[in-house]
């Protein structure tokens, strides 16, 4: 790849953080709640919806001049489902112990808003290159938060991270469990991963005044 | 019986929202007032009891493996449920288009207040979710998909409803401006599904074989009790 346009950078790098999909605009939630107890799942679903999102926005860009408007959700809704499926296989050939733990959500990523979202706002509208890119920079963006917040419930709820104990074995007492630290079960459970984002969104909208919103 | 235990099952213990997060996306963009809130509940419950049974009968006739044996004998080692998501979300999208047309022509002032949403709860995850969760727990019959689509319908407008109306009041309060508006109703959520957790020893016994002696020990127990009591009054 070589130099992006100023223009085409502004696509990679808005969703990280001002246009984030998930605190800013609000998409894309469900699954970033749900699987979010380890952090392996976390970065296996950032990667599934980067295959979703750029393939998907390429394909609709493609075709966008030639989708009747009346059954354009039908349209989008076919493609997502096709790479899902794709996906769905992928994961249950190749890992299947993590399809399990993502059980229905990596399907929910058929309804996952960011895709559509992103189909009906850009994709449908610009050619594709830009595209991928804008698909590939908001599923960045999303995997960017999906990450933060299972390295968090992984590491206080379990004391892991990826698989590896890195505070100590809780069994023999080793490591941090010597001195009395217990695991915080609670953080595996879904309300913690509401309050994780919660206080994301806080510590962002803190560092950048003009995302506050008015009463 | 299984269909009342179902039933509440899905609406508290098994809630969309506060268990498994199903719907995340309207949920926040709708809950700011709550006469809306209830308009799009009222709209989930409805497309849930129509798509899950409706689906359910997909998956027992087309989908599951096994389930072509009554197109013939030779048909029962295909296995098509890679098509699941295919045909799960085409049967969304249909019902939901005939749903829009139905309530257009019968209540056209419930059309115009639901505007947008009604076509927009094609692609929300609560849908699909439903009819994938009733895929992945095998719900045995027809009358139980029913029970569960109407129960998780009835879940989600709950849960909807009960972050509205704090949205609402909570517009008087002091909260801090990074928090104001989402970052709150994050947390909020999250309270009130720590409190849902509350309802997880709900459906626990009453599987348990009926003691014969239990009248008696009952009995037993209330004399101890009032017992206690006059000795404890006795002693003041």
């Amino acid at each position: 790849m070589g130099l992006l346009s100023k223009k085409d950078a502004i696509l990679l790098t808005d969703p990280l953080a001002d246009n984030n999909p998930i605190t800013i605009q609000v998409l894309g939630i469900c699954s970033a709640l749900a699987i979010t107890a380890e952090l392996k799942a976390s970065i296996v679903m950032a990667i599934s919806v980067m295959f979703v999102l750029g393939l998907g926005n390429v394909v609709i860009s493609l075709m966008r001049n030639i989708i009747p408007s009346k059954i354009r959700i039908i349209v989008q809704l076919i493609v997502v489902a096709t790479l899902v499926i794709i996906v769905d296989l992928v994961l249950k050939a190749f890992a299947y112990e993590l399809s399990k733990t993502l059980s229905v959500f990596v399907g929910l990523i058929i309804t996952n808003c960011i895709i559509m979202g992103r189909f009906e706002a850009f994709a449908l509208a610009n050619k594709p290159w830009r595209s991928f890119l804008d698909g590939i920079g908001n599923a960045v963006g999303y995997g960017v938060i999906l990450i933060m917040v299972g390295f968090f419930r992984e590491l206080l709820g379990s004391g892991t991270l990826l698989g590896f104990k890195v505070l100590g074995d809780p069994i023999e007492k080793t490591g941090l469990y010597a001195i009395g630290y217990e695991n915080n079960g609670f953080m595996l459970l879904s309300p913690m991963a509401l309050i994780v984002v919660g206080i994301i969104i806080w510590i962002q909208r803190s560092r950048n005044a003009t995302l506050i919103e008015e009463n | 019986m299984e269909h009342i235990e179902l039933f509440f099952k899905s609406i508290f213990i098994d809630n969309m929202v506060f268990a498994t997060f199903l719907g995340m996306c309207s949920y926040l963009a709708v809950s700011k007032k709550v006469a809306t809130a209830v308009g799009l509940g009222a709209a989930v419950i409805f497309v849930l009891a129509v798509t899950v049974p409706l689906n359910w009968l997909l998956d027992q006739y087309i989908l599951q493996p096994g389930a072509l044996g009554w197109l013939g004998a030779e048909y029962a080692a295909y296995d098509l449920s890679f098509l699941s998501f295919i045909m799960f979300i085409a049967t969304i999208a249909t019902m939901v288009q005939l749903v829009e047309i139905i309530v257009e022509k019968f209540s056209p002032s419930l059309y115009n207040s639901l505007g947008i949403f009604l076509p927009l709860i094609a692609v929300n995850c609560a849908i699909l979710g439903g009819s994938l969760f009733m895929q992945s727990r095998e719900i045995p019959s027809l009358g139980l998909a029913l029970t569960y689509g109407v129960g998780s319908g009835i879940g989600w407008f709950l849960a909807i409803l009960a972050i509205a109306a704090i949205r609402e009041k909570i517009r008087y309060s002091s909260v801090p401006p990074a928090l104001r508006g989402l970052g709150i109703t994050f947390i909020i959520t999250g309270l009130m599904a720590i409190g849902f957790m509350s309802f997880g020893g709900m459906l626990t016994g009453g599987d348990e074989e009926v003691k014969p002696k239990k009248e008696v020990e009952a009995i037993i127990e209330k004399v101890e009790k009032k017992e206690i009591a006059n000795n404890t009054k006795t002693i003041k």
